[in-house]
């Protein structure tokens, strides 16, 4: 025991002091975190200074009293305007920008102009467009001279939102969202295949250049092959935890700081007044929809407390638990076949023969746990979630969409059952293979190996 | 008193035998010679005394006691395909590899310093393996094999990539070595070495044992009655019935004869034929070289 855990130690901090290691591991939330965070910075950057635009027409007065003002936005409506002189003035008359309506707009979506010497705002354009397009279809329905029809539009006004609700067996009722389930199924799967096939690799390579290097049989004579091969593998699974702790810390923090620091005080506001009312609402026992009502919330924030809520109803602890367990053995799993994979090879090109075999049950598990994104119940997404080389990656896509923990349990100790079975057959090819130099192996002489004795 | 016994060791591979048999028996503190070609067994025996193959029938005993992984830890073994982790620094290498061996960490520090100052390699202590030539990486590989102070040392071609100031420097710590007590295997294909330092040699060939014993008495055994005679002056030698010449050569006032006799005669009527011929600076009966004994014996077993 005390040479395995000096083995890992070796293996641990070989790694992580490396510099790359460490470059990747700060870069890799800071990226992530960049990505997520430019396009609500490009939103959330729009200038929100108050801005009035003088709105005027050529020769008529359609759209007067059309526009209608917004918290940062007034428009003012002046008759009779010369576009051209109004061009030179507007900004010393305290303008943002001219908005210019020609008569033709009713059939030519270009003949409306805003004149600004900044770039206007997005949301800005979207608000003209908007309002300009509703006000200018009324009309156009208005020639038709239909009766009533104010009532007609109201009444064919229709809004779907088809909300589900999952009644488990004791009958209690539980609104998920299809929609967050598919994104974290889509991670966890993603994320395993990830930790598989990335510390899977390590490990082979690690295993290759203790072969190459022969330091091997230096090794050996002190420690037993199979403590090598164990303490490498677990040596680069605490590599790969420590790695993500790192991440998910560092990227919660970036995030905290960037909401506190950066983002407007308005949605953070918005958040913590909407887990209000819902902790408010889960007090009262309330439903979805009398809460909604009851909180006189806008649409905007509607949709927001309702994502809120559904991730709430997300069975976090049992996700979580299932995702480490499967990390672990299924990592184990795979590391143990890479390692017996880097014992036998004896240049890198003679990695690829045996590569192929390993990737397929890794590369069929993804394409089967983003069918059962689409499919959660498919018998196919069941089988796969069972049998071990595609169990951890097709579970973690079916365990954000419910899954029985009969099913997990079982599929688990599979997992485990085939994970010793097949460190045990990886130690023996492992054990012969480091030490076999300038041959090209075959499958038919790696079962050999295992069979040998001693 | 033998520290190392092995006993009709057999290891079969798929195609091939690769010891058929074998026995030796190491004396204590003795330095014991593994001689053979190439793909002879010679490694595959190593392995089997480090316990990293098993041999398919046959004892090794160490110290009278079946040998297991708990001896380990008194067996230095410095194998023929070695090297080192080439991104690590030298000295956190060797602590690595001391620790492996089961040596504390402040234990260990005190030798390898130790070690590494006598060798002149404790400049190199921060440096990365990757940055030391061949020689010098040889060496932390000796002082990392012997550093535990075990009761037997094996090395498999201790002196390949060493130059001849570093191979001496290393013949000096074996021979230090077994002064204080360690019994040491080596095998090589540096029959100067061989002579110059083992006490006893098993030669195998074709994964049997076909010569074995003490260096001395074999070259003795193998002697071909031949004799090295130098005197003064300059004279052609001539064979007369008590002996033949093989060789003679004269040059400055000197000549070098080599004779050979029929049998077993009086050597004193050879030097007395010399020293008529001039003033005898040396006589001396010549021993056959363990490379010539090696290529007689090699050779000799093929026709079998």
């Amino acid at each position: 025991m005390g040479n395995i855990s000096t083995i890992i130690t070796r293996e641990y901090t070989s790694r992580v002091k490396k510099k790359s290691f460490i470059l990747m591991t700060v870069l890799t939330p800071l990226i992530f975190v960049a990505l997520f965070l430019v396009p609500v910075l490009i939103m959330g950057n729009q200038d929100k200074e108050f801005k009035k635009i003088a709105v005027i027409e050529d020769g008529s007065d359609l759209f007067k009293g059309v526009l209608k003002d917004r918290d940062d936005v007034d428009f003012e409506y002046i008759d009779n305007a010369d576009i051209n002189q109004l061009k030179g003035t507007f900004e010393e008359a305290g303008y943002y920008g001219i908005l210019y309506i020609s008569p033709v707009v009713t059939n030519v979506p270009q003949a409306v102009q805003l004149i600004s010497k900044k770039q206007p705002p997005m949301d800005l354009l979207q608000y003209i467009e908007r309002m300009l397009e509703q006000d200018i279809e009324n009309k156009k329905l208005l020639a038709y001279n239909i009766e009533n029809l104010d009532e007609i539009l109201k009444s064919v006004q229709t809004n779907v939102a088809v909300q589900t609700i999952r009644i488990d067996d004791a009958g209690e009722t539980k609104e998920t969202s299809t929609g967050i389930s598919m994104v974290l199924a889509y991670i966890g799967a993603f994320l395993m295949y990830m930790v598989v096939i990335m510390f899977g690799v390590q490990v082979m390579r690690g295993v290759f250049e203790e072969k190459n290097n022969r330091i091997v049989e230096v090794i050996i004579s002190s420690v037993k092959p199979v403590e090598l091969m164990m303490g490498k593998i677990i040596g680069i699974a605490l590599v790969g935890l420590t790695q993500f702790s790192i991440w998910i810390i560092l990227s919660f923090g970036i995030l905290t700081v960037i909401q506190s620091k950066v983002l407007p005080d308005n949605p953070k506001a918005m958040s913590e007044q909407i887990s209000q009312s819902v902790m408010n609402q889960a007090r009262a026992g309330m439903d979805n929809e009398a809460f909604m009502q009851s909180a006189d919330l806008s649409a905007q924030e509607q949709e927001f407390a309702k994502i809120f809520n559904n991730l709430m109803n997300v069975n976090w602890p049992f996700i979580l638990t299932s995702f480490f367990f499967y990390f672990i053995f299924g990592y184990l799993l795979y590391a143990s076949v890479f390692a017996a994979i880097g014992s036998a090879v004896d240049t890198d090109t003679d990695t690829q023969q045996f590569m192929f075999p390993i990737m397929l049950p890794i590369i069929l598990a993804l394409f089967v746990a983003i069918g059962t994104m689409e499919n959660p119940e498919s018998s196919l997404s069941f089988w796969f979630s069972m049998i071990p080389f595609t169990s951890p990656i097709v579970m973690m896509a079916r365990l954000p969409f419910e899954v029985p923990v009969w099913e997990v349990v079982v599929s688990i100790a599979v997992l485990i059952a085939t994970f010793v079975a097949f460190v045990y057959l990886a130690a023996r090819i492992y054990r012969i293979g480091i030490l076999m130099y300038g041959k090209k192996v075959t499958y038919k002489e790696m079962w050999k190996w295992i069979r040998y004795k001693g | 008193m033998s520290l190392l016994q092995a006993e009709n060791v057999i290891k079969q591979y798929r195609n091939h035998l690769a010891l058929d048999n074998l026995s030796m028996i190491v004396p204590s503190q003795s330095i014991y010679g593994l001689l053979g070609p190439n793909g002879a067994g010679k490694t595959t025996l190593l392995r089997i005394i480090n316990q990293i193959t098993a041999p398919d029938s046959g004892t090794v005993l160490l110290d009278g006691h079946k040998i297991t992984r708990n001896d380990l830890a008194n067996i230095g073994y410095l194998p023929e395909e070695r090297g080192l982790y080439k991104k690590m620094k030298v000295g956190e290498q060797a602590l690595y590899l001391a620790r492996l061996k089961g040596l504390s960490k402040s234990e260990a520090m005190v030798k390898l310093k130790d070690w590494f100052t006598r060798l002149e390699i404790i400049a190199w202590w921060d440096k990365k393996v990757e940055e030391l030539s061949k020689g010098m990486q040889q060496k932390v590989q000796f002082v990392t094999t012997v550093l535990h102070e075990p009761r037997l040392l094996i090395f498999d071609e201790p002196f390949s990539g060493f130059d001849p100031i570093n191979a001496s420097i290393l013949k000096d710590e074996i021979l230090k070595l077994r002064e204080k007590g360690a019994t040491v295997i080596f095998s090589t294909h540096n029959m100067g070495s061989v002579e110059e330092m083992c006490d006893n040699i098993t030669l195998i060939d074709r994964s049997k044992s076909i010569l074995e014993g003490s260096v001395s008495k074999i070259r003795e055994e193998w002697a071909a009655n031949e004799y090295d005679v130098v005197f003064r002056g300059e004279a052609n030698i001539l064979g007369n019935s008590h002996y033949e010449v093989l060789k003679s050569e004269s040059n400055n006032g000197r000549t070098t004869v080599r004779l050979k006799t029929p049998g077993d005669i009086d050597i004193n009527n050879i030097i007395r034929d010399m020293t008529d011929k001039g003033r005898v600076l040396s006589f001396n009966p010549t021993l056959p070289s363990m490379n010539e004994i090696f290529i007689r014996v090699v050779e000799a077993n093929k026709n079998n």
